[in-house]
């Protein structure tokens, strides 16, 4: 079936000074589905994150985007070909404006970030649609804000709108909901489950609910290894899953 | 280039202290009554100093800013820059002793070599950062003063290039109050340069890297060559200052690459303001202004009083001379 994956990793490894921190993982993202990675800390989520975002070269395997090979290639070049990614750790420019923010994202493809006798005005063209992306992640009103000054949740939808300003094949998000209060948990995941028409979404998550109400195919990871792969319930219900993993949680419910 | 470098991590690391956002916020008429008065006192200046001490300002006003392209603007500390100011200064030399051009096309011929030379520099340098990339311009201006030292006949070694002349279609620039006035323009287009790149797409792609370099690059944006780019456009402003500098004395000695050279470079833009283009102007007129008062006055230790300004200036107004200023004008705004 790897053919019809948008993204695939084939037998993807990566050490550390003699730590294997992923494992030779197998994975397909099937186009316009919701694919989540869960897994204890240290299971190797954000290190496979970052190898298939080219943040870090794997030490072996191979990667795959719409059957073009685009293992070893720079952040900048995967970005490039449609993988936009978020961070786990809020990764913004503190200086810039929110819609700065957006309008770098939307200009990066155009080539006009290397004309450095022309006024930053010419950024203008790109305001429409920033304005409209900010909207859509409930920034409308902030546009004018340096990012500094956004609150936790807001600085979390910032960074979505700078994701779908590169208008991704893929998007990688990588905690989405981590350290929100359960208002903002509720507000990213209805933001998420609208911006996914359409588009194919990995992402980590530790919020097993949040996973429930988004993720088609769920992969467990475990010491850098897939344990268990399939649908929600599926993998919900299996015991591996359950000793490995989910047991703790099912039991605070 | 597939090294780890740039990971997320490296996000964490606070935004450099910058004036620019200050100034950008600043209504118009007052951002137009700053500008008018710096034209102003660019135009009176030799008439209140010594014409030779207002010419030095301007080349390292040039110089100055040239850093803080990278300093302020890129993230990107060079403890190298005489290479790109001193080489400038004896291919500008060699090029008006030899060639007898006007005295622009040779400066303009210094300021190209240094941004050939800042090409290959760069390259190597861009791939490290923070203390490291220090390190590398170091090394590399140490490599450039070592063979300017040794390859003495064409740079005549410790006794230095000697008469650079001053010719200009026959002009007599021989008075420096008179020399002034023809570099002003010179000097003033390469701050509008400068000024421009900093307020262009490219300057928002530079402050994004330097703010966030990981970020930078998930937004699909080469980090490396922008860096690049970056740094040869930085050595070019420095070598227009060191061409300016070399015909503005006439003479060419090996200081222009010693590594004191690129420390007074940083400390000049650390006393203005880092990333705020316009405190390296201000900081190189107090730094040239007072050297000259102090030796003027038989003062020995120069860099004694000079370096225990730097300490102060660093100790209490981080932002430096004009991003302190402009904090506090913004303050100062926001409560009335």
């Amino acid at each position: 079936m790897a053919g019809q994956a948008l993204l695939s990793a084939r037998g993807l490894t990566r050490d550390f000074r003699g730590f294997r921190a992923v494992d030779r993982v197998d994975l397909d993202v099937a186009p316009e589905t919701v694919h989540a990675l869960v897994g204890p800390n240290g299971a190797g989520k954000t290190t496979l994150f970052n190898l298939l975002t080219g943040f870090l070269p794997p030490t072996a395997g191979r990667i795959e985007l719409a059957g073009r090979d685009v293992t070893g290639l720079p952040p900048e070049r995967v970005a490039r070909l449609g993988v936009a990614r978020s961070f786990q750790i809020t990764s913004l420019f503190p200086q810039l404006s929110a819609r700065e923010h957006v309008q770098l994202a939307l200009q990066s493809p155009s080539g006009l970030g290397w004309r450095f006798w022309r006024s930053a005005k010419l950024m203008h063209r790109y305001r429409e649609r920033a304005d409209e992306l900010l909207a859509m992640v409930g920034l409308g009103e902030l546009a004018e804000a340096p990012a500094e000054a956004l609150a936790y949740g807001r600085k979390r939808a910032l960074e979505l709108a700078i994701a779908l300003a590169l208008d991704p094949k893929v998007l990688l998000l990588d905690e989405p909901t981590a350290g929100m209060g359960l208002e903002d948990v509720d507000r990213t995941v209805d933001l998420i489950a609208r911006v996914r028409q359409g588009r194919t979404v990995v992402m980590v998550e530790h919020n097993m609910s949040v996973v429930g109400r988004l993720a088609d195919t769920v992969t467990v990871l475990q010491a850098g290894k897939v344990l268990v792969e399939g649908p929600y319930e599926q993998v919900r219900a299996d015991e591996r899953v359950i000793t490995a993993y989910l047991g703790a949680t099912d039991a605070a419910h | 280039m597939t090294s780890a470098v740039d990971t997320p991590a490296d996000a964490a690391r606070p935004a450099a202290p910058s004036g620019l956002v200050a100034v950008a916020r600043a209504p118009g008429w007052v951002r137009y009554a700053l500008l008018a008065v710096g034209l102003l006192v660019a135009f009176w200046l030799p008439n209140g100093l010594y014409p030779a001490v207002a010419v030095d300002i301007l080349c390292w006003a040039l110089f100055a800013v040239s850093v803080d392209l990278l300093l302020g603007f890129t993230g990107l500390m060079s403890f190298g820059h005489a290479a790109f100011w001193g080489t400038s200064a004896y291919v500008t030399g060699l090029v008006a002793i030899h060639a007898g051009l006007p005295f622009p096309a040779a400066v303009l011929a210094g300021a190209l070599a240094a941004a050939l030379l800042a090409l290959p520099i760069g390259y190597l340098a861009v791939k490290r950062a923070g203390i490291y990339f220090a390190m590398v311009t170091l090394a590399f201006a140490q490599m450039v003063y070592y063979v300017a030292n040794e390859w003495r006949s064409v740079t005549q070694g410790e006794n230095g290039l000697q008469g650079v002349p001053r010719s200009f279609f026959g002009a007599d620039l021989s008075d420096d109050y008179y020399f002034y006035y023809a570099i002003l323009p010179i000097v003033l287009l390469g701050l509008l340069a400068a000024w421009r790149i900093v307020h262009s797409p490219f300057g928002r792609v530079l402050v994004g890297i330097r703010d966030n370099p990981a970020r930078a690059r998930a937004l699909g944006y080469p980090v490396h060559r922008y860096k690049l780019t970056a740094f040869v456009l930085s050595g070019f402003l420095a070598g227009l200052g060191g061409g300016l500098f070399a015909v503005g004395h006439r003479f060419v000695s090996l200081d222009v690459l010693h590594w004191t050279t690129s420390g007074k470079a940083v400390i000049v833009v650390v006393l203005g303001g880092i990333g705020t283009l316009w405190g390296g102007v201000l900081g190189a007129a107090l730094v040239v202004r007072l050297e000259d008062l102090l030796s003027f006055s038989g003062f020995e230790a120069i860099g004694l009083v000079t370096g225990g300004i730097f300490v102060l200036v660093v100790l209490l107004f981080r932002r430096g001379i004009w991003g302190s200023v402009a904090a506090l004008a913004l303050r100062w705004r926001r409560r009335s």
